[in-house]
């Protein structure tokens, strides 16, 4: 009992070390910017860059995005296959594995090839539309994160006879929705929320093929041309995924505190 | 005109019927039962009157206007629901508002009605609580008063105390009856318990393999069974093997032992094979009337349940149960004692169908 327990500790210590140490080691980096001492010059760098402050903006406003199109995709969609069509679930369940099974560049090559400037619907014609490309291809690279959190919060509530139980008291589909399904997936599309968050802001190969001004070919840029201010973006970019990460547990945890168990 | 009509129901999915030809009317303010054991297509002809089912074939109107298929939230029927299906996210006042509010009727009467249902239920002080902070119980009531809250005109209950513990059911069913009566609403409750279904209905349907077995009211369902269905689903039943010997007369023999029917064997042949059905409640261990039948046995089993004793006395190839109230005074026989039971000509039941021999 105690041998077998000493390698658990032993296993968990290697686990821990093989993900720790390059993050300390980039981290100890990060602080070596002035000569000789410890400081937080390089961060002091980045975040008064005026790029990574737009870029940053960006981001965010097309994370933003990417969430409230994401939710009105998905959470009609599984609500759907939930109630009415069971037998597709495995159907729309690969289908929302996808993205992550085909790389990125492949995507961003097919979204070039059809919505070109000469193409029947041109969305990189301008920089709007092609806001507007960039933020369905962040959709559709969070669809995996995103679909399973909805789907799994969906299983947790009874939505057939919810539905029948709002329908009976005269409610229509658009009532019932937002009244009575978004509310209770809530959690569920906040956790999604934040995994599109972290997800959106990192990524380079969308943006920097669609040439916009995010977030993650910024990260590139810097990381080529620059020594320490690299580190302290990448333990940045870290820590908001972390954050990220923190919010879907703490929202979680404060809605099981508040969650009926089912009788 | 009947105030819910349902004519020729019927309904399949695929090649599977699950109902088949249901006429059933039913008048305002009266409570009607759907009883059968699971998959007889009790719950699927009250969906289908919910509208949550449409129909292969069939109509059901509803005060005279079709709704065969209309839309659930076109209906005006309230329904309750095994799972009692509050919305987690709404306290009990907005559950028990939210027919009201989605029809945009104006607050202050959302207020009125929502207390009124608070009090009819008797929970008038836990309007401003959660589902999950009330028990199973008060949550089915709740489910009522939202069911009620919008004035429907007809009342569907879905198994809706199968969720509870035994006393809690006893004393909720009689609550539902008392407020159903106080409404005046006409309702349909859906059960496979046969005791509930006896005590609060007005009307029984009866139902096995999508088909309605028969309908009457508890007196007549468990007295007058049409069916051996109905007959062995409906309270307990002693079925015994006959032989008929003289029909017109009434005269059979149950393992050679000589007893009369007074009614029932119309038609049936001498020698033929006949299943005969006996109430626990018919039958006694005391002396026979002058008219009555008896049959000798053997105690083969004696259960002290309190404040019964249920005997089973075997007879060769058939046995009977039954209960006798236990007296301290008198002991129940023991097992292996010879006994003559007794019963009245009129409490044999001659169910339809010829018997194998």
């Amino acid at each position: 009992m105690k041998r077998s327990s000493l390698g658990h500790w032993i296993a968990l210590g290697i686990g821990a070390l093989y993900f720790l140490v390059p993050l300390i080691a980039t981290f100890e980096f990060s602080l070596r910017m002035r000569r000789g001492e410890y400081s937080f010059d390089a961060y002091r760098v980045v975040l008064a860059d005026a790029r990574f402050q737009a870029t940053f903006g960006y981001s965010t406003m097309l994370a933003l995005a990417t969430i409230v199109v994401g939710v009105l995709l998905v959470v009609p969609t599984a609500y759907w296959i939930q109630l009415r069509l069971p037998k597709l679930r495995p159907v729309v369940e690969f289908i929302t594995l996808l993205p992550l099974v085909i790389p990125a560049i492949v995507l961003v090559f097919g979204y070039l090839r059809i919505y070109n400037s000469s193409s029947l619907l041109p969305m990189t014609s301008n920089e709007r539309a092609t806001d507007l490309l960039l933020t369905f291809g962040y959709v559709t690279l969070a669809l995996p994160y995103m679909y399973r959190a909805v789907d799994n919060g969906l299983r947790a509530i009874d939505v057939r006879t919810l539905t029948e139980a709002a329908e009976s008291l005269g409610a229509s589909w658009p009532t019932i929705l937002f009244r009575i399904i978004f509310p209770n997936v809530r959690v569920a599309v906040l956790s999604g929320a934040f995994l599109t968050f972290a997800i959106v802001i990192g990524e380079f190969t969308f943006a920097a093929l669609l040439d916009r001004p995010a977030f993650g070919p910024y990260l590139q840029l810097i990381g080529a041309n620059r020594a320490y201010e690299p580190s302290a973006l990448a333990i940045i970019a870290f820590a908001v995924t972390w954050a990220c990460m923190g919010l879907i547990n703490v929202v979680g945890r404060a809605s099981r505190g508040a969650t009926p168990t089912v009788p | 005109m009947a105030f819910l009509e349902i004519e020729h129901l019927r309904k399949s999915f695929g090649p599977l019927t699950v109902v088949e030809d249901f006429n059933l009317a039913i008048e305002r303010g009266e409570f009607v039962s759907f009883l059968g054991p699971s998959g007889c297509g009790k719950t699927t002809t009250l969906r289908m009157v919910a509208g949550f089912e449409t129909p292969s074939s069939g109509a059901i109107r509803i005060d005279g206007k079709d709704v065969t298929r209309a839309r659930p939230n076109q209906r005006n029927v309230g329904m309750v629901f095994q799972a009692y299906a509050l919305f987690p996210n709404m306290t009990i006042a907005e559950n028990v508002g939210f027919g009201l509010k989605v029809a945009n009727r104006p607050a202050a009467e959302i207020k009125s009605r929502v207390e009124e249902m608070l009090a009819l239920i008797k929970l008038p002080q836990l309007g401003g609580r959660y589902p999950y902070q009330l028990s199973g119980g008060q949550q089915q009531r709740v489910a009522l008063a939202r069911a009620l809250a919008v004035k429907p005109k007809v009342l569907l209950l879905d198994e809706p105390l199968s969720a509870l513990d035994a006393k809690i059911r006893v004393s909720l069913r009689q609550e539902i009856r008392a407020i159903q009566r106080e409404l005046g609403i006409t309702a349909i409750y859906v059960t496979h318990d046969q005791e509930e279904a006896l005590s609060i209905s007005d009307r029984i349907v009866v139902m096995s393999q999508g088909r309605m077995e028969q309908v009457g009211t508890p007196f007549e369902i468990y007295n007058y069974p049409r069916t051996r269905f109905v007959a062995s689903f409906v309270g307990t039943l002693n079925v015994l093997k006959s032989r008929i010997v003289d029909a017109a007369s009434g005269r059979i023999t149950v393992d050679d032992q000589p007893i009369v029917a007074s009614a029932g064997l119309d038609g049936v042949q001498a020698g033929e094979f006949r299943s005969i059905a006996l109430r626990p409640e018919a039958v006694s261990l005391s002396a026979p009337a002058a008219d009555g039948n008896v049959l000798d046995g053997t105690v083969e089993e004696v259960s002290f349940l309190g404040s019964v004793v249920r005997i089973r006395v075997r007879f060769g190839e058939n046995t009977i149960s039954f209960d006798t109230f236990n007296k301290p005074s008198a002991p129940p026989p023991e097992r292996g004692q010879k006994v003559t039971v007794a019963f009245a000509r009129d409490a044999l039941l001659v169910l339809d169908g010829s018997e194998a021999a």
